[in-house]
């Protein structure tokens, strides 16, 4: 560790780090543009000046950019030197030279590194009289606002779009102070990870404009800390609500999952939660006023949970305590996944590959740390659009890591590596069964159907693990291939297999599986990632409970029954005949949900559920993390409960003196962790809700926060007590611990000085690493290095398309594919088009064009959709959006018939 | 008691009020209003820097745009139930929007009745800044002057010209 002074005060730092980043992990305020800690170092903004001096008799010293110099022993600067500070202050009045007299009508005030910068280097007055340069704006889409006039040209927009995130539409034009960043014409951005411009940026050239529809500044949100809900991996964010609506999703970093950005799915998504078509209050159908308050409600369900037996429906999207609460309430053995049986069963055999058979599952942060990712059969892209930035930078990474050894340079030298770097890239193969986005960047790729990605994936463990049978009958071009992929897979230090359930094939998972073992078997620390359908898909195969069907053949057996279905719509996991059947038999239908679907329609009873951002709740991600969010605010409706607080209500309907008074969430924790020992060690996801600091509660409302006396004063003009749940040891008040809270607890990132996104380096251990007392989720596998599982041997025939039919293959989206994202104002405009998709040769034999409307057929079920062609399939193939809302479930990876 | 006797023949400080009206000076902090710009349009651009700066917390509001994208309140609301007169929100106000002007004649029996909305606080006048338009001066086009048509702004710039 060598020693800097800073200041002539010695400081022991941590070595191969720059100057910049060192301060500010020390603690110091020292001003930054361009320099961002997940995009290195470029030099271009010229504001992180400090004075470096020789040596101890030097007073003159000389000015340089910190951001660009590295940690040397004995290494002397100054940040508070007074020609320091100067030229940091003239930077700035250089910068502000054309920055255009907007702050009040700039979504970015508030929050704005710009006026943090400002306000640090104590420029204040403008000097310079002269005109203000202009640009012209664009339309970027839905997503996000343009303003270029407020641009301070750090480049940190272009650096993020092309270089982190491999997008190609955002570029700069123009030369000296006129540079431009923008499209090259008005148009929607295309990458799913724009949203993130508008942390990146650090002024408000590009801001989110779904906010801008409600505006709220930064100090006036009540903020929680909260997990995504799109997707199984389970990204941190910041919700934000204001005046009973939510407001803005921004990331919450966290080192292990998503780092300092989420995708646009995971920012844009949160509109559900403030839909009309919310259910607002408890239906009681078929009776002359439908409409009930809560008395009536539990009056009538009075009788339906005590005189009939019970039926619960779980749901891979609803949390662990409404998921246990259900189970709890109608019994294990009457309790059923909300998914359908090919679904469950890929999950249960995920699930037991983690859990038994030692598989290591490795989270997002070891995916771009990975130098080798094999990914089988899984559309990352628009399943688990992180993952795919993960991927992206692993690759970049292990590119610019052999240039570096190669050379002298820092690894946050980001313009010279990239420089050094040119077009190599780590080692990708992505093994799909259509095209994917991620090609553009993969060393081999290739489009098969899942039996061959399968027997593909089977000859390379067989390569790695020449004592396995070898897969016959593999065509003479593929075997380059799985040579290649063998030889890199071998060669890598940390490689990573990524597959998962989206190609509805378990011989795909097998073949991950032996890949993985294969590797472990010679030695390699290989991991493996699965990608779940759902944001608590993961949590719901760990209660390993029976599938959708076997509660079908439950109700036809006995159909006098109440079924409790929690916040899950039947007709996305199964057939519509069989969703019908199953719903019509039922004798009495309780559905919770927040929102109406074609389930909540035939339900009998109707009770309003919360959404994310009104609930407590606990998520287990894709790798196994359990991960708590927090209520971001109560719901000014009453009838708006948790839905594990609902069943609770019930429950005590059911069995007054069962005495169960669990009603916070660290105890219905407690009590899931003593009944499915599978959630051990989950309670320590949250602290108690008793937790205090100092004696005080954590306040979700900066101590800025506005209005209190005038809020609800057209109400009621004498301000009613601050609300309280004491479900979590956060408060609804402004009042409460000032100071940094634990990691998990953590509602927004503000630090005196530091009013933007950028404070988050106040809150971790060094910039870019942990933050202070992180606490990244519960790991509910324990992986044992020793164990290895058995291999898999029952390698599956090649593909052989049967003439006349086609195997139905889901093609998820990024936008539309979601059940909750797409209810979304702003995302649905952004769902491409329901089109089915064949090969071409298929298409020939057909004898059809594009645009050609083919039906879908299997026994009675039809289905018509416009065709494309598209080349990158293989024959014998069909592709349809999965999961859109217009659209009904279809038995995916069954042969089904097409009617032109 | 000489001094008292005295002091029937000073000046009287009392003034008979409400009959005789009480002489306010135009800084004089009093009553909350919004004003106007010299096109009439709303000066408040809704920033929430009054609301931010008020030290018992008793403004809220909420921003909107209108189709040009010029931004206003929604609904402003004030409860001078609460306030204090501190004159912090108008030495907040970036646009000279809120002033506080010399009447102190809200008194009501009901409380309720000291809450005041946009309609309630919105003046047709300039109150005491006259001739400031904040949309002239800022840099975006909110439909009242296109891109580089401001008083201190160059022409927009032409991306594909390389010339100086």
């Amino acid at each position: 560790m060598p020693t800097i002074f800073i200041d002539n005060l010695p400081y022991e730092v941590k070595e191969g780090k720059n100057l910049l980043e060192t301060c500010l992990s020390l603690g110091f305020d020292l001003p930054y543009f361009c320099w961002h800690p997940a995009m290195g170092s470029v030099g271009a903004c010229r504001q992180c000046a400090v004075k470096i001096f020789k040596d101890e008799n030097d007073s003159t010293g000389r000015i340089m950019m910190s951001c660009m110099e590295a940690v040397k022993e004995g290494l002397r600067l100054s940040i508070a030197d007074p020609t320091a500070r100067a030229f940091r202050k003239q930077n700035i009045e250089w910068l502000m030279t054309n920055h255009p007299h907007d702050c009040p009508v700039c979504d970015e005030g508030g929050s704005c590194h710009l006026q943090d910068m400002t306000v640090m280097t104590g420029h204040d007055y403008r000097r310079y009289t002269f005109k203000k340069r202009t640009h012209v704006n664009q339309y970027l889409g839905p997503l996000l606002n343009h303003e270029m006039n407020r641009c301070i040209q750090c480049y940190r927009c272009v650096r993020f779009y092309r270089e982190y995130a491999g997008g190609t539409d955002l570029n700069v034009f123009g030369a000296h102070h006129h540079v431009y960043f923008g499209r090259e014409k008005d148009g929607v951005l295309e990458s799913p990870f724009s949203g993130n411009l508008a942390e990146v940026c650090p002024t408000g050239v590009f801001t989110d404009k779904t906010l801008k529809q409600h505006y709220t500044r930064k100090w006036d949100l009540t903020s929680a800390p909260s997990i995504c809900q799109h997707c199984s991996m389970g990204c941190n964010i910041i919700a934000g609500e204001r005046y009973g609506k939510l407001r803005c999703i921004v990331n919450r970093y966290n080192s292990d999952v998503n780092g300092y950005f989420i995708c646009d799915k995971g920012r844009y998504g949160y509109e559900f939660v403030n839909s009309v078509s919310r259910i607002a209050e408890p239906l009681i159908r078929n009776q002359p006023v439908e409409a009930v308050n809560e008395t009536a409600l539990m009056r009538h369900l009075e009788g339906l949970v005590t005189q009939f037996p019970l039926v619960g429906i779980g749901s891979p999207r609803a949390s662990m305590e409404s998921n246990f609460a259900l189970m709890e309430l109608v019994g294990k053995e009457n309790f059923f996944q909300g998914t359908n049986d090919d679904q469950a069963y890929l999950e249960r055999r995920m699930v037991e590959m983690l859990q038994q058979d030692g598989l290591p599952g490795v989270s997002l942060k070891a995916i771009e740390n990975a130098d080798a990712v094999l990914i089988l059969g899984e559309d990352i892209w628009n399943t688990a659009p992180m993952m795919a930035l993960a991927v992206r930078q692993s690759v970049m990474k292990t590119a610019a890591d052999q240039a570096v050894q190669q050379s002298s340079l820092a690894n946050w030298h980001d313009a010279a590596i990239k420089e050094l770097v040119q077009d190599k890239k780590g080692f990708l193969a992505n093994i799909t069964v259509a095209d994917a986005p991620l090609n553009k960047l993969a060393t081999i790729s290739a489009q098969d159907c899942p039996d061959n990605i399968a027997r593909l994936g089977f000859a390379i463990a067989q390569v790695l693990h020449p004592v396995l049978p070898p897969v016959s009958g593999i065509p003479e071009n593929d075997l380059q291939k799985i040579q290649l992929i063998a030889t890199a897979l071998q060669k890598a230090e940390r490689p990573v297999i990524i597959t998962g359930s989206s190609s509805c094939s378990e011989t795909v998972i097998k073949a991950a599986y032996n890949i993985v073992q294969s590797l472990r078997a010679t030695g390699k620390d290989a991991g493996i990632s699965f990608v779940f359908p759902e944001c608590n898909s993961m949590g719901l195969a760990l209660m390993n409970v029976p599938s959708l069907e076997n509660a079908l053949e439950r109700i036809r057996t006995n159909s006098d029954c109440t079924v409790i279905v929690l916040e899950n719509d039947i007709f996305r996991h199964i057939v519509p005949e069989k969703a019908d059947m199953f719903l019509s038999r039922c004798k009495h239908l309780v559905v919770m949900d927040s929102l109406h679907n074609r389930t909540t329609e035939k339900a009998h009873v109707l009770i309003p559920s919360a959404t994310f951002a009104e609930a407590d709740g606990t998520l287990v991600n894709n790798e196994g993390r359990a991960q708590h969010y927090y209520q971001v605010y109560m719901p000014f409706n009453p009838h708006i409960k948790e839905s594990w607080k609902w069943l609770d209500k019930i429950k005590k309907l059911k069995t007054p003196s069962a005495g169960r008074s669990a009603l916070h969430p660290d105890e219905c924790l407690a009590e899931l962790e003593s009944v499915l020992p599978q959630f051990e060690n989950i309670t320590g996801v949250m602290p108690s809700h008793q937790f205090r600091i100092n004696g005080q509660s954590i306040p979700r409302e900066p101590h800025r926060y506005s209005g209190r006396t005038a809020m609800r004063a057209h109400i009621a003009v004498s301000e009613a007590k601050p609300l309280q749940d004491g479900d979590s040891p956060l408060t609804y008040t402004m009042e409460g611990y000032p100071g940094i809270p634990p990691e998990s607890l953590t509602p927004f990132f503000w630090s005196p000085g530091w009013n933007s996104g950028q404070a988050v380096n106040k809150y971790q251990q060094e910039t870019g690493g942990a933050l202070r007392n992180e606490n990244p989720g519960v790991m509910l596998f324990k992986h044992n290095k020793d164990h290895i599982g058995k291999f898999i041997t029952d390698y599956p025939d090649p593909f052989t398309p049967i003439p006349g039919k086609y195997l139905l293959l889901p093609q998820h989206q990024l936008f539309g594919s979601e059940e909750m994202s797409a209810y979304s104002e702003t995302l649905s405009e952004l769902i491409p088009d329901m089109v089915i998709a064949l090969s071409g040769n298929d298409a020939k034999t057909l004898g059809v064009t594009d645009g050609a409307m083919i039906a879908i057929e299997k026994n009675e079920f039809s289905y018509p959709l416009p065709l494309k062609i598209r080349n990158d399939l293989k024959s014998g193939i069909v592709l349809v959006p999965a999961g859109y809302q217009a659209m009904p479930y279809f038995p995916w990876g069954s042969w089904v018939k097409l009617r032109v | 008691m000489w001094l008292v006797f005295l002091h029937l023949f000073h000046k009287r400080e009392t003034i008979q009020y409400p009959e005789e009206k009480v002489k306010l000076f135009p800084r004089w902090r009093g009553r909350i209003v919004l004003t106007k710009d010299p096109d009439g349009g709303e000066r408040c651009v809704g920033c929430y820097l009054c609301a931010a700066a008020c030290p018992v917390d008793c403004i809220a509001l909420q921003a909107t745009e209108d189709e040009n994208g010029r931004r206003y309140p929604e609904f402003f609301r004030i409860n001078f139930s609460r306030c204090i007169f501190c004159g912090f929100c108008e030495e907040a106000c970036p646009t000279y929007a809120i002033q506080l002007i010399p009447d102190f004649e809200m008194g009501e029996y009901n409380r309720q009745n000291l809450v005041f909305e946009k309609e309630d606080l919105l003046i047709n006048s300039e109150g005491k800044y006259p001739g400031y338009n904040f949309y002239k001066v800022a840099g975006i086009d909110a439909g009242i002057k296109g891109k580089g048509q401001g008083e201190n702004e160059l022409p927009a710039v032409d991306t594909k010209s390389l010339l100086p």
